[in-house]
């Protein structure tokens, strides 16, 4: 009756590789399939569901415009719950173009981005934390962040939601029962009951709020800024980490007058490497600028290499830099080692350290190990079941959460009236129910489609 | 032979309990010719169960009614004999009144009420049928020969349909104890299309007070003024009495198990379902066996009369094993019982084939109020019949209906719930029931309802009067509140209210949001807020000190409003809709919801469910 129409998009990235794959959705998915697709072995009565066949798409005159491999996937055994079939072609740009035209002429309709994942969410196979998965999962960078994906995709964020949500239900009923029974004796280990009830759920949230800078940084990749005075080797250090030559190098101080940005891997670890204009006192417009945009990024970053030149005494631009810095993000990186060295006075010499020789290519792995060590501490074992909260908007709604069970506590702790500690705890549920979709305001629902790539 | 009575009526109201008590006193109220007509003339407005008027969420109920220019809260006014505000400790909006009534005056001056309020007669017949024609009700016809036309009916035959009363093992034919059973109605609503299933409730045994040793039981005084529940009451004048308190025990519970071989409800001789908030004791011993004992009220059923209901402890035991286990209790050991406890059985037609207005979808002008719908309480099937009553004279009147919505009452609460949920188990109104809790309160209910019921005609010159000045009195509170300051230098002020120094100037308004300062604290501050009535105190001080709560649940109420307001289009297939339960997509066919807020107050369609249903609407 809605989206009764059959959509259709390719499912792989567009371009010349060996196989394309175009995938349809919908009640017209099999006949369009069939009125496309000639099989080279004759059917037997149908197509059998979930089974791949051999033939070839043949136009609209009779021409053969494919060999492929297509199979029908009768619903709801399929992605989005619905009928749906898909086309194997060959990987040409013209030759899945022409297959995809085809499909449209013949009445399938260009799946918008997004579409098939959102109807599996309509068609109820999927909630909206498992919806968000997929795109994670499709965008993932690294190892790590691919199974944080799959994780979530699989519904164990949902699952651990739901927990909390019946907790709190169990919480709510109990109070309900205090507010609307008054002849009835509700005794105080009731109320103990619901608060420590509504006590567990926020210190659940707690432990899992705390795993989000850890899930960030899987997801997202962790962003690495090289800061120091002019002349140290910040650039140097940047190509050397990269193993390219992203950045010029002169002798001349203030060369990098911007920030050039890069991405690592390391040890599956995703990194943003930031270069930025040295810290220094100067009258140049173009450089105070780049200073500026230096310190705006010192608050973005999670790491901070602090690079000083040690082949030289210390000067007023290097206490500036470090003035900068948020003390817990500090790494002091010693470079120029070869060149002689001096013991690091206080109080540089209170942050972990490493000493490297750009220039000699010293040290570099030590650099690396500790850059990776720096972001493994404090990580909790990955138990597979342990969820690890990546994604800011689910941050942001368990955070709602925990503020309203916070003050249902303290409501309960000053004999606040029950009928206004339910309205906590109602509007902590209602901020729960936005992380898998049962509460999400449709605009934010409208973003979260948006993502997708079309095909998905 | 059939004889036509000569008087054709506008309204015709079928029971006069307290559904049909109200619905035919607003018709009448309204301007309509109205006929009330009852089994037993002597049982108008008869409290068939607990003689008491009230509680939680029904207290609410009766503020509404009383608002809307009903009669019970005035009648109960006039015949209570205890009254207490419940949750003193809680929150304004969780506060109820409850009263004793003195059972017989209750009826007594409710009779006398309806025989005086001009264009209402009330007749004594007993109806057999209901007159057809097509679609339309356009009469009622009597078992004694008689028919009667009528533009609109209005059904409120609460247990009588088919009623049948159970005491162990023994049944029999009956409405209510000692009163016939009503036939032929339920066998022709089955026949036009309703559907007409079996509830069940119960009611104690009535005990000799004389037999009682109060001596030993704990005393539950009324609040001294008792508190009324009419705005209009001034006072409670006539005298009040005392409740007491006692309990089970083991000794009770195991005679109550020893005696389930001939309980009607564990043989499973009762097909009806129970009241699940509302169980008797046998219900409650098997339910929580953990409890070594469950509370009991003994409440004395009126002034002139030695009867006493025990509150808590509906039985359907055989009479041998309801004197055993009573007598096992504190008090009640040489206890003699009056009228054994029974439960019963009884049609109800499921009201989600009513429209709000309580105006059935199969029959034209023909309207269902009271426990026929499936509700349990006096203050429930009230509401339902006065809103009935209501919609019945508009609609003689060729008037806008009257729907009472979700944010302006429980009685909307109610009969919303109702129409979309239906009911599964006699319907009782709960606080929790309503999003709305903090709005929907008993102190504000003429606020919410008196201007309705002054647009419909119901409300009388005087109550508009009071009304009307308790608003000119809180616009001029809240006009001091807000515009009257106290000074750091006013030190005498300061002290006597008992805060800390001020460092800056603060309004009254400010003072009053602080937790630890009441109203009454203010009013030596400024001579007219203290000339101001205590009702219209009552309102500044709950809407400034509640505010911020008041506050978060209308967002919460407007973000649900939201949901609220996508409208499902007609013919809106919910079979189609491919991610729902089957169960639940049976639930939305059954209904039809209008809206997606009505959607997802059906029992058992899930969070996930309008989640769906919301993005599908959406996207249309």
């Amino acid at each position: 009756m809605f989206e009764e129409d059959t959509i259709v998009a390719p499912a792989t990235a567009i371009g010349d590789g060996g196989v394309n794959i175009l995938r349809l959705s919908g009640p017209s998915a099999l006949p369009l399939l069939k009125k496309a697709f000639r099989p080279s072995a004759r059917l037997k009565d149908e197509f059998a569901s979930h089974h791949l066949y051999h033939g070839q798409i043949i136009g609209p005159h009779g021409d053969v415009r494919d060999e492929v491999m297509a199979v029908f996937m009768q619903a709801p055994r399929s992605y989005t719950r619905e009928d749906v079939a898909e086309i194997h072609c060959h990987g040409g740009v013209l030759v899945t173009r022409r297959i995809l035209d085809q499909l449209i002429d013949q009445g399938a309709r260009l799946a918008r981005p997004g579409e098939f994942t959102l109807r599996a969410f309509l068609n109820g196979r999927i909630d909206l934390a498992q919806a968000e998965g997929v795109v994670d999962v499709i965008r993932a960078q690294s190892e790590r962040a691919c199974q944080l994906a799959v994780g979530q995709m699989e519904g164990r964020l949902s699952s651990l939601v739901s927990e909390f949500r019946d907790q709190l239900l169990d919480a709510l009923a109990l109070l309900e029962s205090w507010i609307d029974f008054p002849e009835e004796d509700i005794e105080r280990t009731d109320i103990e009951r619901i608060a420590s009830g509504i006590a567990e759920v926020r210190d659940e949230i707690a432990a899992a709020v705390a795993t989000f800078e850890q899930g960030r940084i899987i997801r997202d990749g962790a962003r690495v800024l090289i800061l120091g005075k002019p002349n140290v080797g910040k650039s140097s250090l940047l190509n050397a980490l990269l193993g390219q030559s992203r950045a010029i190098v002169t002798e001349l101080p203030g060369t990098t007058r911007d920030t050039i940005e890069e991405g690592i891997f390391l040890e599956g670890l995703r990194l943003r490497l930031i270069d930025t204009a040295g810290v220094r006192v100067t009258e140049d417009e173009i450089e105070k600028e780049g200073v500026k945009r230096a310190t705006e990024k010192i608050a973005e970053a999670d790491l901070i290499l602090l690079v000083l030149d040690v082949s030289r005494p210390l000067n007023e631009e290097d206490f500036v830099a470090l003035d900068l810095c948020p003390a817990e993000k500090i790494l002091v990186i010693g470079n120029k080692q070869d060149l002689g060295k001096s013991a690091l006075p206080s109080p540089f010499s209170d942050f972990s350290s490493i000493t490297v020789s750009v220039h000699k290519n010293q040290g570099l792995e030590d650099l690396k190990n500790a850059i990776v060590a720096f972001f493994r501490r404090g990580e909790r074992s990955e138990a597979a079941e342990d969820v690890v909260i990546a994604d800011r908007r689910h941050r942001d709604a368990l955070l709602r959460t925990s503020r309203q069970l916070e003050s249902a506590l303290s409501g309960l702790g000053s004999e606040v009236p029950p009928e206004l500690i339910a309205v906590d705890l109602q509007g902590a549920l209602s901020a729960l129910g936005e992380i898998t979709g049962e509460t999400t305001p449709e605009e934010v629902l409208n973003r979260i489609f948006a993502r997708f790539c079309i095909g998905k | 032979m059939l004889s036509s009575y000569g008087k054709k009526y506008d309204v015709i109201v079928v029971g006069a309990g307290h559904a049909g008590c109200e619905a035919a006193l607003a018709a009448a109220r309204m301007g309509c010719s109205t006929l009330l007509l009852t089994m037993n003339i002597d049982a108008v407005a008869l409290m068939s169960c607990n003689p008491a008027i009230g509680g939680l969420a029904k207290g609410h109920l009766v503020r509404e009614i009383d608002a809307l220019g009903g009669e019970m809260g005035l009648n109960i006014d006039a015949t209570g004999i205890q009254f207490r505000t419940l949750n003193t400790k809680k929150g304004p909006a969780v506060r109820a009144t409850r009263a004793q009534a003195d059972r017989q005056q209750y009826r007594l001056r409710m009779k006398q009420v309806i025989e005086e309020q001009p264009g209402l007669d009330l007749k004594q017949g007993s109806v057999v049928r209901l007159q057809i024609e097509g679609r339309r009700v356009v009469g009622v016809e009597v078992r004694e020969g008689l028919s009667f036309a009528g533009k609109m009916v209005i059904l409120t035959t609460g247990t009588f349909m088919r009623g049948l009363v159970h005491v162990g093992l023994h049944h029999y034919a009956s409405g209510r104890a000692g009163e016939p059973a009503s036939e032929g109605v339920s066998d022709q609503l089955r026949s036009l299309g309703f559907k007409v299933g079996r509830l069940k409730t119960g009611t104690p045994a009535r005990l000799n007070g004389r037999t009682i040793d109060y001596e030993k039981l704990e005393k539950q005084a009324g609040d001294t003024p008792p508190p009324p529940f009419s705005f209009l009451t001034k006072g409670i004048d006539q005298d009040q009495i005392c409740c007491h308190i006692t309990y089970t025990n083991e000794r009770t519970h195991e005679i109550i198990r020893g005696g389930l071989d001939r309980s009607p409800l564990y043989t499973g001789v009762i097909e009806g379902v129970g009241p699940r908030y509302c169980p008797s004791i046998e219900d409650k011993v098997m339910r929580f066996p953990d409890k070594d004992h469950h509370q009991m009220f003994l409440e004395p059923e009126g002034l002139t009369t030695h009867e006493v209901y025990p509150s808590g402890m509906s039985t359907s035991l055989p009479p041998d094993v309801q004197l055993a286990f009573y007598r096992s209790i504190a008090g009640l050991g040489q206890v003699e019982i009056m009228r054994p406890g029974y439960a019963i059985e009884y049609d109800f037609v499921n009201p989600t084939e009513l429209f709000p207005t309580l105006e059935t979808r199969h029959v034209e002008g023909l309207f269902h109020a009271g426990q026929v719908n499936g509700t349990s309480g006096y203050e429930e099937a009230a509401a339902q019949g006065l809103v009935a009553g209501i919609n019945a004279a508009l609609r003689v009147q060729e008037k806008e209906p009257l729907v009472i919505t979700r944010d302006l009452g429980y009685t909307g609460v109610l009969i919303d719930d109702l129409v979309t949920k239906g009911a599964e188990e006699p319907y009782r109104m709960f606080t929790s029931r309503s999003e709305y809790r903090l709005l929907l309160r008993e102190d504000n209910a003429d606020l919410r309802l008196t201007p309705i019921g002054r647009r419909i005609g119901l409300v009388s010159e005087t109550r508009w009067a009071a009304f009307t000045r308790k608003g000119e009195e809180i616009e001029r509170g809240r006009k001091i509140l807000g515009q009257q300051r106290i000074a750091p230098g006013e030190k005498e002020k300061i002290k006597r209210l008992g805060v800390e120094t001020l460092k800056n100037g603060v309004s009254l308004e400010e003072l009053l949001r602080r937790p630890e300062i009441t109203l009454a604290d203010l009013l030596f501050l400024d001579e007219d807020l203290a000339g101001i009535s205590g009702q219209a105190r009552e309102q500044l001080e709950i809407s400034t000190k509640y505010a911020g709560y008041i506050e978060r649940q209308r967002e919460q109420v407007e973000r649900f409003r939201r949901t609220e307001d996508v409208r499902v289009p007609e013919n809106f297939d919910f079979g189609a809709v491919p991610g729902l339960s089957s169960e639940v997509r049976e639930k939305l066919q059954k209904v039809q919801p209008r809206s997606l807020g009505q959607a997802s107050r059906i029992s058992g369609v899930t969070p996930a469910a309008i989640a769906i249903l919301a993005v599908l609407l959406r996207r249309r």
